[in-house]
């Protein structure tokens, strides 16, 4: 019997908010699989859906229902029998919303993996139970902790086709948690299951009855939220400035509201606050919702914060709280781990735009460092970017940035790169 | 200092707070980043949300762009009325371009008279956004509609000729959004793109949000066709031998008369259509769209030609 109720009470208010989680690993980890199987026993997928991928299936004579077909990408994508890039997919719990990003695990690895892992508080690492951790696990152990996900949940699978035998999930918990070590992954849980069996799931089913632990929704149902730590330093790149200038509304007639996201801790009404890079001080004389007054405004809302000066404050300026600077650091200058998206590679006499919050600069390439080779996690060194490529750079910057280092705030420390000849973005990086 | 505001304090943001605090943040970035952007609206639900989201990202101030509608001409009067009082109480623009006008100009032309003109609203829009010389169109599209959508970008690029191309979108990570663009090429930005239907319903619920009579389960003449309802008006005729029924129903998603079918409902409230779209076993386009039927690779089909 599952310890949760697994048909989702809709009924109920969600109240556990919202996790995004990553999938890493091959389709022969069984990671469709995997994927339908979450959003199949969650009941995400509707019958017109589950009547298309059974007329797939029979198609492709098949004896069962190949869940792995829900994940099936698009014609394009059919037409070259490559997946293109990371697709995006939705389930609810009933006591929590969660966003999958799923990215492709051949062509491309690396740009696909970064991009997805960037928006995840958790990733599910897929193993073969047949196989071990093989040099994809390291890779994506080791992407996703490059790229600062918190919480790491190893999913040996296929634990049916070992006869579901504890000694060989034990031997594998073992020589990850070595590896893990190694490279300074802290948050790591273990859970056997057979995706395409549905044991361990949603369900516990009646063949993994040696396993005590939680079934891998309720570990999912139970990972911390992102901003769950109390430490959290106040930062609010401003977005926008709102000066409705009323000339008719005395009330509104010097209103200047700076609109943004606090993109980690919280601000009060009252509290001090300096704005970066000019380090104007004031204090917050409002905070505002959706139009209504608040005391306070935390981590992930968009807010407008109302301040008691006129001081100058625009779009791309940082308001931090007055004592929480220390660690922001306004600078010409940034060294960051680089992963290189684009096509043609870095060049370095070419200038490019670098956006960092809300803020853009123009930026010349100031020394590349070694070269991350996330095969074989030896460092090299480099002269050069290719695209995939993950190397420690510098950067020269027209504009100062306010910048944290990335593994003490993902929001404030991280930045992408665009050519401006194609204006795409061509770089990730990750501000040491 | 309030209960609720404790509560989130210690627990973070809600699904539905999470979700809002989302779509705010693109919209203001369309703001800071764009030089002339647009609010597609239409009277549907999904827009009527953005409009919603829009008062909360920018008021006390006015919208920094104007609402458009491509406007069939086949479009339910009562969805027309409610986007043209909607905008009123807002004291937004709105601007009305038109499939009519574009078929008029030779720009679109029709197999035959009575051919769907839904997939012609990409010309309509195409030529809107060259008269005002849009930088970025706002969408209330979600990733969970359809496999195409899924893969979308949230700020996604449209070359000159509105097109999609699916195997050289830019990369996007975490909430940095890229709207550069050069002259000509544009920027669909969807704030709502990781909201399901249901998410979508519980806003309306607790938001409070009116939304056009069509919704709600009402008395409608109808065919069955091809496995779905097809209403019958008088651009939507019954054919020879077809029997018209007279059914409860409602609309589950609203657009062009000739090709959004509705469902046999009693949900009468938004109460009632929440548990309807949470027991629901028919995806939302599955049920509805007569465009989507025509095969698996419909949407991917039209979002390269430049729709929504």
């Amino acid at each position: 019997m599952s310890a949760i109720e697994h048909i989702p009470e809709f009924s109920r208010p969600i109240d556990n908010g919202l996790l995004r989680f990553l999938t890493c690993g091959s389709v022969d980890d069984g990671k469709s699989t995997l994927i339908g199987r979450l959003l199949y026993d969650t009941k995400a997928i509707l019958a017109d859906t589950l009547h298309a991928i059974e007329k797939t299936s029979l198609r492709r004579g098949l004896e069962a229902v190949d869940l792995s077909l829900l994940t099936d990408g698009l014609q394009a994508e059919r037409e070259q029998g490559i997946t293109i890039d990371v697709a995006y997919r939705y389930f609810s719990t009933g006591r929590r919303k969660y966003i999958i990003a799923d990215a492709p695990g051949h062509e491309q690895y690396t740009r696909n993996m970064v991009t997805a892992a960037s928006t995840a508080d958790l990733a599910i690492i897929l193993i073969d139970a047949r196989k071990g951790v093989l040099t994809q696990t390291r890779r994506h152990s080791c992407l996703a902790h490059l790229m600062g996900i918190p919480h790491l949940v190893v999913a040996v699978n296929k634990m049916d086709l070992v006869g579901y035998d504890q000694t060989v999930f034990e031997r594998i918990c073992g020589e990850y948690l070595a590896f893990a070590r190694q490279l300074g992954i802290g948050d790591v849980r273990f859970v056997p299951l057979s995706a395409l069996k549905g044991d361990m799931l949603v369900d516990r089913g009646d063949n993994l009855s040696w396993y005590p632990g939680p079934t891998l929704i309720e570990i999912l149902q139970s990972a911390p939220a992102a901003h769950s730590g109390c430490d959290e330093r106040f930062r609010f790149p401003v977005q926008y400035v709102c000066r409705p200038r009323k000339a008719d509304d005395p009330a509104l007639h010097d209103y200047r509201g700076f609109m943004g996201r606090v993109e980690s801790g919280e601000i009060a009404v009252g509290d001090e606050v300096l704005v970066l890079p000019s380090e104007r001080r004031s204090l917050i004389k409002g905070i505002h919702v959706g139009g209504k007054p608040q005391p306070r405004a935390i981590a992930e809302q968009s807010v407008t914060l109302l301040l008691d000066d006129e001081i100058d404050v625009s779009r791309g300026d940082m308001i931090v709280r007055a004592g929480d600077q220390e660690s922001a650091r306004v600078t010409r200058r940034i060294e960051a781990m680089l992963c290189w998206l684009g096509d043609r590679p870095l060049d370095a006499q070419r200038k490019y735009l670098i956006r960092q919050t809300t803020r853009e600069t123009r930026a010349l390439l100031d020394g590349i460092g070694q070269r991350l080779d996330i095969n074989t996690l030896q460092e090299h060194p480099a002269d050069g970017l290719a695209m995939n490529d993950i190397a420690r750079v510098a950067f020269k910057l027209a504009q100062p940035l306010v910048v944290d280092s990335y593994t003490e705030n993902r929001a404030t420390g991280a930045f992408i790169v665009i050519d401006e000849s194609t204006n795409n973005t061509v770089g990730a990086g990750m501000i040491l | 200092m309030n209960a609720t505001t404790l509560q989130a304090a210690r627990h973070g943001l809600d699904h539905l707070d999470w979700l809002e605090a989302e779509a705010i943040h693109i919209l203001r970035e369309v703001a800071g980043q764009c030089a002339n952007p647009a609010l597609l609206f239409s009277g549907g639900k999904d827009s009527i949300v953005l409009l919603r989201l829009a008062e909360k990202a920018f008021r006390p101030g006015r919208f920094p762009f104007p609402l458009l509608h491509i406007d069939t001409g086949h479009n339910y009067p009562e969805v027309i009325d409610f986007r043209d009082a909607r905008a009123c109480q807002l004291g937004e623009r709105l601007i009305v371009r038109s499939v009519e006008n574009s078929i008029s100009r030779g720009t679109v032309r029709l197999k035959s008279a009575d051919e769907s003109r839904n997939k012609h609203q990409s010309v309509t829009l195409l030529e809107a956004i060259g008269e005002f010389g849009f930088d970025a169109c706002i969408g209330g599209a979600r990733r969970d509609e359809e496999k195409a959508r899924a893969k979308e970008r949230i700020f996604s690029f449209r070359d000159e000729f509105g097109g999609w191309d699916p195997k050289n979108q830019r990369p996007e990570l975490w909430d940095l959004f890229n709207a550069r663009v050069h002259t000509g090429e544009n920027i669909r930005a969807f704030p709502i793109s990781n909201w399901t239907e249901l998410d979508v319903w519980q806003y309306i619920a607790r938001e409070g949000l009116a939304l056009p009579a069509i919704y709600f389960a009402h008395w409608r003449p109808v065919v069955r066709r091809g496995g779905l309802l097809q209403p019958v008006t008088d651009i939507s005729p019954a054919g020879d031998g077809e029997a018209v029924e007279l059914l409860r129903v409602r609309f589950r998603t609203v657009g062009d008369i000739t090709c959004t079918a509705p469902v046999e409902s009693d949900a009468d409230t938004v109460e009632k259509i929440i548990v309807e779209t949470a027991t629901t076993t028919i995806t939302e386009r599955g049920a509805t769209r007569l465009d989507d039927q025509a095969s698996e690779a419909a949407m991917e089909q039209r979002k390269k030609e430049g729709y929504f």
